[in-house]
């Protein structure tokens, strides 16, 4: 109960500070601590994603940060994506994917520190 | 009209290319946001919190019979990050700008160096991870 509780501070904690999900830390958090497997704590971290990241909008909604219609327009056909995205993943190897994704995030970080404001 | 439209593209590609690479869509939707529809960052952070919401809700129920989401252990993860998640969006509205594009655009290093690594790790076993 405690450890689960603890997986949910540093989850809400970096969801909220950065825009996401949180899965990132509270995936191996639930392996290392609460005895997860891979999949249970992914598929568990998912629907506590759903509250976490909840009670972020909440906030920032309260002070007007969130753009809410672009909120809509990119997570509702974020749904198609991810769907098929799930499907395609099953068949094939991702690798080429998931390199070109992280140079694309590196290119994206770098252009974010020099973007102005 | 046009902005939509590339906004319904991000959403699509974004959600596809972060399920193919096993990662959540907030590392593609918060650059995404902040530079291509020019989103302050702090915007583009609560943007994209509130846009993975319906992935979360979507992606937990087709999971639903796998036996895999521990629903109660969710709902206590889920309450104990409220305070923190709160206290985090507050810190991060009142954080200049620049710092918080600096500690974004490190954490998304991070994620791109474990992309990098757990790619790597399903090339070595010549296949896709489960």
């Amino acid at each position: 109960m405690l450890r689960l509780l603890l997986v949910g501070a540093v989850g809400g904690a970096f969801s909220a500070l950065f825009g996401v999900g949180g899965g990132v830390v509270m995936v191996p958090l639930l392996m290392l601590l609460c005895g997860y497997g891979s999949r249970a704590a992914t598929a568990t971290s998912l629907a506590a994603i759903a509250m976490i990241a909840a009670a972020g909008v909440a906030t920032y909604g309260a002070l007007g940060e969130v753009d809410w219609l672009a909120a809509l327009l990119i997570g509702i056909p974020a749904l198609l994506g991810v769907t098929l995205g799930v499907k395609v993943r099953a068949r094939i190897s991702a690798v080429a994917i998931s390199r070109a994704l992280a140079v694309l995030l590196l290119i994206a970080a770098a252009l974010l520190v020099v973007h102005p404001a | 009209m046009t902005a939509a439209l590339i906004a319904v593209a991000l959403g699509i590609a974004g959600g596809f290319i972060a399920a193919l690479a096993g990662v959540g869509g907030g590392i593609i939707f918060v650059p995404a946001l902040a530079l291509v529809i020019g989103l302050s960052q702090v915007s583009a952070e609560a943007t994209s919190l509130l846009a993975i919401v319906p992935v979360a809700l979507l992606g937990t129920w087709q999971q639903r019979n796998t036996g895999e989401v521990r629903l109660r252990h969710a709902l206590i993860i889920g309450a104990g990050s409220v305070i923190t998640a709160v206290l985090a969006a507050l810190a991060a509205s009142a954080m200049p700008e620049d710092i918080l594009r600096w500690l974004f655009a490190t954490f998304m290093v991070a994620i791109a160096a474990r992309i990098w690594v757990g790619a790597e790790r399903d090339a070595a076993r010549g296949r896709s991870a489960p």
